[in-house]
């Protein structure tokens, strides 16, 4: 019987979950990220191996010990490592003497032919085209539900009175979301979730400082991997807006550029004019944006040795400086640790924090000084 | 006369004839930065990012020996030479690396070279180049013919066998006397990225310590594009930095010849593609049939370690051609 799994990204399990299961595929639910995980990845990955290669790694192996035995994940044509993960991951695997089966999607774009065959390996139930589309709508539904519900956390976290309190609703709401079968029941759960977020108690009298969050998107989406940053600064009372979601990544991907690509590749144009590989294009251009929206500072989450993130590194201290804004690196991996991710990012929110302080007092002065 | 600066590290191994003649046919005086020093990689290290790899941090060093030296600073956006894969991401960025991350830089000549795209492809690369300079058309298809020329020479010395900087050596100040492969006891291949081998400093001399050692040397340099392009492609996808190809092809051709003794993959501390390559390498097991060792170097590398495993390995060779003898 062949047993279907696939990498854990965030919540979109969820909706991965549903779409294959809707096609007729028994599904392994990929557990979250864990020390253990962690250790089986590091254990038969490369040493300098990027860190989500390492999760994958430990992530399939885990899948592979309850049964799974075919693989579904994405491709890429490069510059980035990503692309090669599917590659590598099959080698190691036929080498540690698991026969499993690699069903791997190519940019449909480049490869309609590659994406045709692949869902028809997956549709064992052989649904008609018309009926695959439907469900993958619908999964796309419940994606674009998940990502909403979570944006929305990000605005009430670091208002809410009672601390934990968005925390343990946005849980139970992703409950519900997972609940829901049909794409009626998604949208109301979703209405239901977002209603009960935003009626958790709030001070909105309180100063809220706003950061970008920018980088490599396995990091920026996995809670496992940045360690939930979101939520601790949450909790420290910042409202956090993540550059990427994966709708809005599968959009650009697979279909076409959309706009908002469009202006983050042109704010990056001044300092890197070239598609260098995964993310590091885009972390200039979203942090350029951020400092035209006047952000109170920006946060770059990157896999230790990913070079787009380290030559966009190299370039973030000359946006910081024409922009004025506080930038913030974290190269994850294996090493990391919580504690000492939570003291930098305090001094950081103290940092933001002192120098709002400072620029609100200023423009009080002005303004007083105007009336006189 | 206008002076444009090189540095010696990355593509300089590969392409520093070429470049040196079209400058110098166009009447621009060359200024490189010569051999890596201590000193050098100390100003590297502590302008470059840490998480960079050593090349990078040698590439800043060299950058900002050439700073108050010269008027402009060649460092072309290498994109893709060869129409099919591209450069690591590290050669994308690597003009704006040097724009942002050093302050007082002189201007930097970064004019994006892609084989796959008409307008950036070489050939109107290098016009861009004569133009910026304010040369005629003319003047300039002169200088690339001549430059074409010279590469031509060296990279043919390089298939004989010769080392690029011996190959420099004999085109520029007309040295002989480099005479590859005298048949030494042992043979063995050093594979990897020529600005990791070829640089002394941060290889260590590894080249060197061999031959003192009475063995042959032959890298990933001395192999013709047509021989690496014959190797068969082992993983499921093609590699998509050139870099990394070549080292993966060479390892493949190397390890089925007859008269190599052993293959060491010299590599750098974080090296992104390299963690692939490594792993493909090992996993394709070619060690079952000829000894094969990975040595990592970084900014740290101390020359002890890196002798005593050199050491180590050749014993091991040694004891095991003796023992089929």
């Amino acid at each position: 019987m062949r047993k279907v799994t696939f990498p854990h990204m965030g919540e979109s399990y969820r909706a991965f979950k549903m779409l294959l299961n809707d096609l007729g595929n028994e599904v392994i639910l990929p557990p979250r990220p864990s020390r253990k995980t962690l250790n089986l990845g590091v254990q038969y990955t490369p040493e300098f191996a990027c860190f989500p290669l390492k999760i994958l790694t430990g992530t399939y192996l885990e899948t592979i010990e309850k049964g799974a035995n075919v693989l579904v994940t994405s491709g890429g044509v490069g510059p980035c490592r990503a692309g090669l993960y599917a590659s590598l991951h099959k080698k190691i695997l036929h080498d540690l003497g698991h026969s499993v089966e690699m069903i791997v999607f190519e940019p449909p774009r480049l490869y309609p032919i590659n994406f045709i065959r692949n869902v028809y390996k997956l549709n064992p139930a052989r649904l008609s085209i018309k009926a695959i589309i439907d469900r993958i709508k619908k999964g796309w539904r419940l994606l674009q539900a998940l990502d909403n519900v979570e944006k929305t956390t990000h605005v009430v976290r670091p208002r809410e009175i009672k601390k934990g309190a968005t925390t343990q609703k946005y849980k139970q709401a992703l409950e519900w979301l997972n609940k829901a079968s049909t794409t009626k029941e998604i949208i109301e759960a979703e209405a239901t979730a977002l209603e009960e977020l935003h009626k958790i108690p709030q001070d909105h009298q309180r100063l809220i400082l706003k950061v970008g969050i920018v980088g490599e998107i396995y990091v920026l989406l996995e809670p496992a991997a940045n360690l939930e940053i979101e939520e601790t600064l949450g909790n420290l009372g910042v409202e956090v807006e993540r550059s990427m979601f994966l709708t809005g990544w599968t959009r650009d991907n697979t279909w076409k550029e959309t706009t908002e690509g469009m202006t983050v590749k042109d704010a990056a144009q001044h300092y890197l004019p070239e598609l260098i590989g995964g993310h590091g294009r885009d972390s200039i251009g979203h942090t350029v944006l951020y400092a035209k929206r006047n952000f109170d500072g920006v946060i770059q989450l990157a896999p230790f040795t990913c070079i787009p993130e380290i030559v966009a590194r190299t370039i973030l201290p000359a946006v910081s400086k024409d922009y004025n804004i506080p930038v913030l690196t974290f190269f994850l991996d294996e090493q990391t640790g919580k504690a000492g991710m939570n003291t930098r990012l305090e001094a950081f929110v103290d940092l933001m924090k002192r120098k709002k302080l400072k620029n609100m007092s200023q423009a009080k002065l002005q303004l007083t000084s105007g009336a006189i | 006369m206008l002076r444009i600066g090189i540095p010696s590290a990355m593509f300089y191994y590969i392409y520093y004839p070429m470049w040196k003649t079209f400058f110098e046919e166009l009447g621009v005086q060359v200024v490189t930065s010569g051999k890596t020093t201590r000193q050098l990689l100390d100003n590297g290290v502590r302008e470059a990012l840490a998480d960079a790899c050593v090349p990078v941090k040698v590439y800043f060093g060299h950058a900002m020996a050439l700073a108050n030296r010269v008027d402009y600073l060649f460092i072309p956006r290498i994109v893709c030479l060869n129409k099919k894969t591209v450069y690591c991401p590290k050669f994308l960025g690597l003009p704006d690396m040097i724009r942002y991350g050093i302050a007082n830089m002189p201007p930097i000549i970064d004019v994006r070279i892609d084989a796959r795209d008409r307008k950036d492809s070489i050939l109107s690369a290098y016009y861009k180049v004569g133009k910026m300079l304010g040369k005629t058309p003319m003047h300039i298809t002169k200088a690339l013919l001549k430059a074409r020329m010279v590469q031509f020479k060296f990279d043919g010395l390089l298939h004989r066998g010769l080392q690029p900087l011996e190959a420099m050596d004999t085109i520029f100040n007309g040295k002989k006397g480099y005479t590859p492969g005298n048949k030494k006891q042992l043979k063995f291949a050093v594979v990897g990225y020529p600005y990791i081998i070829h640089d002394q400093y941060i290889s260590i001399g590894i080249a060197n310590k061999l031959q003192k050692m009475g063995i042959d040397v032959v890298t990933s340099d001395n192999l013709s594009p047509l021989t690496l392009r014959l190797q068969r492609h082992e993983p499921a996808k093609q590699l998509f930095w050139t870099f990394s190809e070549r080292t993966l092809r060479a390892t493949r051709y190397y390890a089925r010849q007859k008269d190599i003794d052993g293959i060491i993959h010299l590599t750098a501390f974080g090296c992104g593609p390299d963690s692939i390559v490594d792993r493909f390498i090992q996993l394709d097991n070619y060690s079952s049939s000829i000894p094969f060792m990975s040595l990592t170097i970084d900014e740290h590398s101390g020359e002890a370690g890196v002798n005593t495993r050199l050491e180590a390995f050749v014993d091991m060779v040694r004891r095991k051609k003796g023992a089929y003898s």
